[in-house]
């Protein structure tokens, strides 16, 4: 489904038909409903650490308080809004793909991969943070300013939730790096063949939402 | 061999004559590298077949040096330690490399789109990572358990297993990756089922199997990924003693329970409904009828899918549940019982006033029922709160999976072994000495597990090394029952390969069977079907119009 063929013209592109397809608008239909259930699948993923922060938080609401505080408000601030507008303009990936403006669509998955190096990188000034004053998982802890049962088990959830949110980031910019090499390169994208760039979209999308869900539970709430 | 297989050789000159054009799916590309690097459904489920049989020899030998270890009170064969990393290894290749896999990965894989008249899968090449993945997961998990092994059962209890000294982490990495396998492989059937049915065959024309298949799918893709996550929190506890489950830092290891029944539930129903699925299949086949309430068996497997998610507190009425919960767990699982009987009598329904031909297939059709009843019946009693706290980890509960989870899913595999075993390969096998080895097998595996019945009602507990002189007689006769039934299965290893080699050509369809699947040759060409679009105008197994039908045998 990736690779594309040209017409006899040379203008119109139109990705391969697999020979098991009996059309290429359910080649298309079925990439789209294989990603909606991978989806699924990542969302239950997450909820199994959600459920950790909801029982813990409700066994040790007071270090559940106090942890949410020590945060850094505005660095995650800050990060939510970078990486709220890099899906916007993946979205704008999508639509700029539809249209057939490879360029675009490089530009705007470039601009998604500057945004998302941002937060990474505002993560890690925030991990090197704790790693300084000692919030850290279970007997790694050595922060003074904060001891009351259950702190320990705070960070243990914010450091299992981020890291692995942050490792999803890391496989979304691999996925989005490989469309955009594709976009400036090939220049293949059109109205009849933008599968690749709506789902790595997609996931995109994802782990914006994923973050957008960590972002109240471990700074706001 | 069979009766039928002479009718068919009138249709058999014509399929080879067909076979210079469209070879055969076995015999297009011979090299190595076609092998391994197919995209082939067919081909990739039969590479499945042999490393999930190899899988069950291993689980297999395991289960008899623990029978034969458990012969007398007292060291046997081995030390405790020894007993503990076997018994783990035992339940671990078992469930996650052989059961879990077996029916869907093989057969699932092989028939779903000869079934939906598709020429593949949706996503080949997703087929085949995940069956690369299968095998990564599987050497992760053989190299720990050769590397110190696992001691902690297959159920990975914390804080035991977040302390033990045993390899725990390479182990759990295994489980992971397996469970990416699993993962793909239910996408990619679910993502088949909706949107590569041949024309005409609407969602209630799909053959029963493939809608046991596609609720095993959606069980697989929402019920993984949450082993996935736990997997790797444990192993990472291990590793690392980040605390997520101690409790000496506030962890709660019931919250690991909660978490770990919540896939490992719905798991045996990933293990069990696909062997609903082709006993369906089977029975219709076998009885020359369609098959009774075929909406009724569909959409029960559906529901055993959807209640099988809020079941999982049966396995922790001991672990300070409240009264309440245990109630509604024990209320919800009973439910599962509704919709296997309803399976069940729908079955029997189809085989009465059928024309039945009692060959191998159908004689696994019968032990399975046994068993699906029998060991479903058991599951009820455990499903009360009252008699489950008695029988808790005693060897009740263990011959009870045993019946109903292994029983059944083991009786499936062997019927869908025998009965695709001309369409996978385009041979027949011995028909006697399948009705022998199956008989052994069902006496075999009654034997195995009856007296344990009996030695965990009379309060043996499970997975103990030791036991006081009592219990020694049923011991020695669980013992005597699986070398029955270990002898039953190199029956079957030796007919089965002897028919791969030297066995008849079978012809299209040698049980005249109207299942979707016979449509297409036996063995099917790469692409399954050849020619233009195939179309199925009748419903799977559509024997006789029921309107018409005064003698239902009357084909």
């Amino acid at each position: 489904m990736q690779s594309s063929a040209h017409t006899a013209d040379g203008t119109a592109n139109v990705p391969r038909l697999a020979e098991h397809f009996a059309s290429l608008e359910v080649q298309n239909h079925a990439a789209r409903l294989g990603m909606w259930l991978f989806l699924a699948t990542e969302i239950l993923l997450f909820a199994g650490l959600f459920v950790c922060y909801g029982c813990y938080r409700f066994l040790f609401p007071e270090a559940w308080a106090a942890g949410s505080r020590s945060l850094d408000l505005t660095m995650g601030t800050v990060n939510t809004i970078v990486l709220i507008t890099s899906s916007l303009t993946a979205a704008l990936a999508v639509h700029y793909a539809k249209e057939g403006k490879n360029k675009m669509v490089g530009v705007m998955f470039a601009l998604t991969l500057v945004m998302a190096l941002g937060f990474l990188v505002i993560k890690y000034f925030e991990y090197a943070h704790k790693f300084h004053i000692g919030t850290l998982p279970g007997r790694y802890y050595f922060y003074e300013g904060m001891q009351m049962p259950g702190i320990t088990l705070y960070f243990t959830v914010y450091f299992c939730s981020t890291a692995l949110h942050a490792l999803h980031v890391v496989i979304g910019m691999t996925v989005l790096a490989v469309a955009m090499v594709r976009a400036f390169k090939k220049k293949d994208f059109g109205p009849n063949n933008y599968t690749m760039v709506e789902l790595g979209s997609m996931y995109w999308h994802l782990v914006d939402l994923v973050w957008i869900f960590l972002f109240p539970m471990l700074y706001l709430v | 061999m069979t009766p039928s297989s002479s009718l068919d050789t009138a249709g058999a000159a014509p399929h080879d004559e067909h076979h210079d054009h469209h070879p055969s799916y076995l015999v297009d590309g011979t090299t190595i590298k076609s092998w391994l690097l197919t995209v082939d459904h067919k081909r990739i489920g039969v590479m499945f077949l042999f490393f999930i049989l190899l899988f069950f020899l291993v689980g297999g030998i395991f289960a008899l040096l623990l029978r034969v270890e458990l012969l007398t009170p007292g060291p046997t064969i081995m030390d405790a330690m020894t007993y503990n990393r076997t018994f783990t290894l035992h339940g671990l290749v078992m469930i996650f490399l052989f059961m879990i896999p077996a029916i869907p990965a093989v057969f699932g894989n092989f028939m779903l789109p000869l079934m939906l008249g598709a020429k593949d899968v949706a996503f080949p090449r997703l087929n085949l990572a995940s069956f690369y993945i299968y095998l990564t997961g599987a050497v992760f998990m053989l190299w720990g358990m050769l590397n110190g092994g696992l001691d902690t059962g297959w159920t990975f209890y914390t804080p035991y297993s977040t302390h033990t000294t045993t390899t725990v982490a390479p182990v759990m990495f295994g489980a992971f990756i397996i469970g990416f396998s699993s993962i793909a492989t239910g996408i990619n059937f679910i993502v088949t089922c909706h949107t590569m049915r041949a024309p005409g065959i609407t969602w209630f024309k799909m053959p029963l199997f493939v809608w046991a298949i596609y609720a095993t799918s959606c069980i697989q893709v929402l019920a993984t990924p949450v082993i996935g996550l736990l997997t790797v929190l444990v192993a990472v506890e291990n590793l690392f003693s980040f605390g997520m489950f101690d409790p000496a830092r506030g962890g709660d290891p019931v919250l690991f329970q909660h978490l770990f029944w919540f896939y490992s539930h719905p798991a045996v129903y990933i293990m069990v409904l696909p062997a609903f699925g082709v006993m369906s299949e089977v029975v219709s086949t076998y009885s020359r009828k369609n098959i009774f309430g075929y909406r009724a068996v569909a959409y029960s497997s559906l529901g055993i899918a959807f209640v099988g998610f809020f079941a999982w507190g049966h396995h922790m009425f001991v672990s300070g549940q409240s009264t309440f919960d245990a109630g509604v767990f024990g209320v919800l699982t009973m439910l599962v019982g509704v919709f296997t009987a309803i399976k069940v009598f729908n079955w029997v329904g189809t085989v009465y006033k059928g024309a039945v031909e009692f060959s191998t297939p159908f004689a696994y059709f019968c032990g399975f029922l046994f068993f699906t009843v029998f060991g479903g019946m058991t599951g009820i009693a455990l499903g009360t709160v009252s008699l489950d706290v008695p029988w808790h980890d005693t060897y009740f509960v263990v011959a009870h999976f045993h019946f109903i989870m292994v029983g059944a899913t083991i009786m499936a595999f062997l019927a869908s072994l025998h009965y695709w075993f001309p369409k996978m390969f385009g041979k027949t096998y011995h028909e006697g000495w399948g009705l022998v080895s199956a008989a052994l097998i069902i006496l075999g595996f009654n034997a195995t597990f009856i007296p344990q019945f009996l030695v965990g009602n009379n309060g043996m507990p499970r997975r103990y090394y030791d036991y006081p002189e009592r219990f020694q007689a049923l011991n020695v006769a669980s013992t005597a029952g699986a070398s029955l039934l270990a002898f039953g299965f190199l029956i079957i290893a030796f007919y089965l390969t002897y028919a791969l080699v030297f066995g008849e050509a079978s012809g299209k369809n040698p049980w005249r069977s109207k299942g979707y699947e016979w449509v297409s040759e036996s063995p099917p060409p790469t692409h399954n079907f050849v020619g233009p679009q195939v179309t199925f105008p009748e419903e799977p197994h559509f024997y006789v119009d029921p309107k018409k039908a005064e003698v239902p045998d009357a084909v």
